[in-house]
């Protein structure tokens, strides 16, 4: 039987019904890591012994009929969730030696619903970048084609689950990192609003804007998963201090009658056709479903790119400051003193897009350009969070594509800092403003799949994700995976 | 948006990062196109808004001031680059014979 077929649910139910057991579904994803991650290069880690102790475990609970939630079910965490004991990267050489001395909030929580950890996905250093190209651990490939890339920062998240060496995975975003790679690998990827998935033991990069959420292969996957990451957590100060939201429940539930907005200034961008083709055939889907589709403005959003790269490059600068070669992480060889040791530290321990982020915060955050640059910008986000207020009185979702083009040939965009940045130009507003956003296949070019994005009002994710299945349960596009 | 030379080193010893000679040319081209970026930014209006701090705007939840932490001191050492005596070690920070 191919288990990797199968969706969460099937899984759960194959090992509630005993057909297999969670030793033989995690043993069957270990193979197909060990016989296809060689080029692929989407795990840092991977956890065999740890798997199979966790998988024999619930299989003992299954038995004695005290079985959990989640019970063996096998799952990739990004490897910026610190997880006790192994190593937890960041994709950093300065932490390629971090064995985390603490969990995770979100690994804990699902590792309580008796979810099974195959290991630590790639990813972008820090979480920053939109290729997985600035991993220390090597770039990670696409499994719909191998020139090109995942996307990032989650592209090992994204990578391993289309290429179903795991059956979901969990991932960040802070700019896109969840959604674009999702989009760029044809898989369902939700970020959820700020705050409702805890923060603790998940490196920071940019604090206001980071945020843990999933990449499944549909949005009932994601939905299971996400609810069980999900709630008040009282280690961290920025969680929303809500019970968990029901997101199953009402994923069947009509959207007739319910209302999209399309971001005019979205539309007004120049766009190429194959994408403006899927988007209007998925909104020919949408309103044959009965949903209302109108136009809404978004008047400040063409200021979401460069209040990003003041806010973000600026909360990096400060959170990276903790590297620093004394009490964990790299140090660099024979200090001549302790300044010798700061510098020379992260000269060598970071690589070129981190320092290039770290310099910039650095300078936005300096004396004389504090004002200009970081105030201005947090005030500017305040603009564009207004706009998604109104337009979220009028309707329900805002639909836009998720990037602005299929994947791109590794090495394409390497050297050009802007160009990279331009991935993220539909996915950021929803970090500045803290809105929920969701990534769901809706389209192929040349044989690359293509994500539209859904964004939410805040704390809407079960409407999101009851748009997404409403979607998908007449669509095939999740459906389709990469020939491997 | 030009800088000198002067003021990227400046700002590499703030964020303690090395920065060589070879590399400045391109960096300081990098770093100026960012930031002719944020530039965009001047066009907007702000007259009228205050800086956001958490999106949804919620106050801080507080709890009881208890001990809550483990300690973790061994496990914490470990991962340190240099330790003697349960203590972080580092290169001599103060001169002088005393």
């Amino acid at each position: 039987m191919d288990l990797h077929k199968l969706s969460l649910n099937q899984q759960l139910n194959g090992l509630k019904e005993g057909d297999f057991t969670s030793t033989e579904l995690t043993s069957h994803y270990l193979d197909r890591i060990s016989k296809l991650d060689k080029e692929l290069n989407s795990f840092i880690t991977v956890t065999e012994d740890q798997a199979l102790l966790q998988a024999g475990a619930a299989d003992k609970r299954y038995k004695e009929k005290s079985n959990l939630a989640l019970d063996g079910l096998p799952i990739a965490h990004k490897d910026i969730f610190c997880t006790k004991g192994v190593l937890t990267t960041c994709g950093s050489k300065m932490l390629s030696n971090f064995e985390a001395p603490y969990s995770s909030t979100v690994y804990e929580k699902l590792d309580n619903e008796g979810m099974v950890m195959l290991g630590k996905t790639n990813m972008d250093e820090f979480a920053m970048g939109s290729s997985n190209e600035t991993s220390y651990f090597g770039p990670v490939k696409n499994p719909w084609d191998t020139e090109y890339v995942p996307g990032g920062s989650s592209g090992g998240s994204a990578s391993c689950v289309s290429a179903e060496l795991a059956p979901v995975a969990t991932a960040t975003d802070t700019g896109g990192s969840i959604r674009q790679p999702a989009s760029l690998c044809g898989l369902t990827g939700i970020k959820p609003t700020y705050g409702r998935v805890s923060r603790y033991g998940m490196i920071a990069f940019a604090s206001s804007l980071d945020q843990g959420g999933v990449v499944a292969r549909s949005a009932e996957d994601a939905a299971l998963i996400l609810e069980a990451m999900s709630g008040h957590d009282s280690k961290d100060s920025t969680s929303l201090k809500l019970d968990k939201p029901d997101l199953t429940k009402g994923l069947d539930d009509s959207i007739k009658g319910m209302k999209i907005g399309l971001p005019k200034e979205f539309f007004a961008q120049d766009m190429p056709a194959y994408i403006e083709k899927s988007i209007e055939e998925a909104i020919e889907v949408y309103k044959s479903l009965g949903a209302e589709v109108v136009e809404v403005s978004l008047s400040n959003i063409n200021l979401s790119l460069p209040i990003y790269y003041i806010i973000a490059p600026a909360e990096c600068s400060a959170n990276l400051s903790r590297y620093d070669g004394v009490r964990y992480g790299y140090r660099c060889e024979n200090p001549k003193d302790i300044e010798d040791l700061y510098m020379r530290t992260r000269e060598e321990g970071f690589g070129k897009e981190v320092k290039r982020r770290i310099l910039i915060g650095t300078y936005a955050l300096s004396a004389g350009y504090y004002d200009a640059y970081y105030l201005k910008a947090q005030k500017c986000r305040q603009l564009v969070a207004n706009d998604f207020s109104e337009a979220f009185k009028s309707v329900d979702v805002i639909l836009s594509p998720t990037t602005p083009g299929t994947s791109f040939k590794s090495g394409e965009k390497a050297d050009d800092p802007i160009e990279m940045y331009l991935q993220d130009i539909f996915t950021i507003p929803a970090n500045l403003a803290g809105l929920p956003g969701l990534s769901v296949p809706c389209g192929e070019y040349e044989g690359l799949p293509l994500g539209m994005q859904l964004v939410g009002n805040s704390l809407e994710e079960a409407k999101l994700l009851q748009f997404a299945h409403s979607y998908q349960s007449n669509t095939d596009w999740h459906k389709k995976m990469p020939n491997i | 948006m030009a800088l000198s030379d002067q003021e990227l080193k400046e700002i590499a010893y703030l964020a303690r990062i090395n920065v060589n000679e070879e590399s400045l040319t391109s960096l300081k081209k990098e770093l100026e196109d960012i930031l002719g970026l944020f530039e965009e930014l001047n066009e907007a209006d702000t007259s009228q808004v205050s800086a956001m701090s958490h999106p949804l705007d919620l106050s801080q939840p507080t709890r009881k001031d208890e001990v809550t932490e483990e300690n973790l001191r061994e496990e914490l050492l470990k991962n340190a680059p240099s330790v003697k005596s349960g203590l972080f070690l580092v290169p001599k920070v103060i001169d002088g014979d005393n």
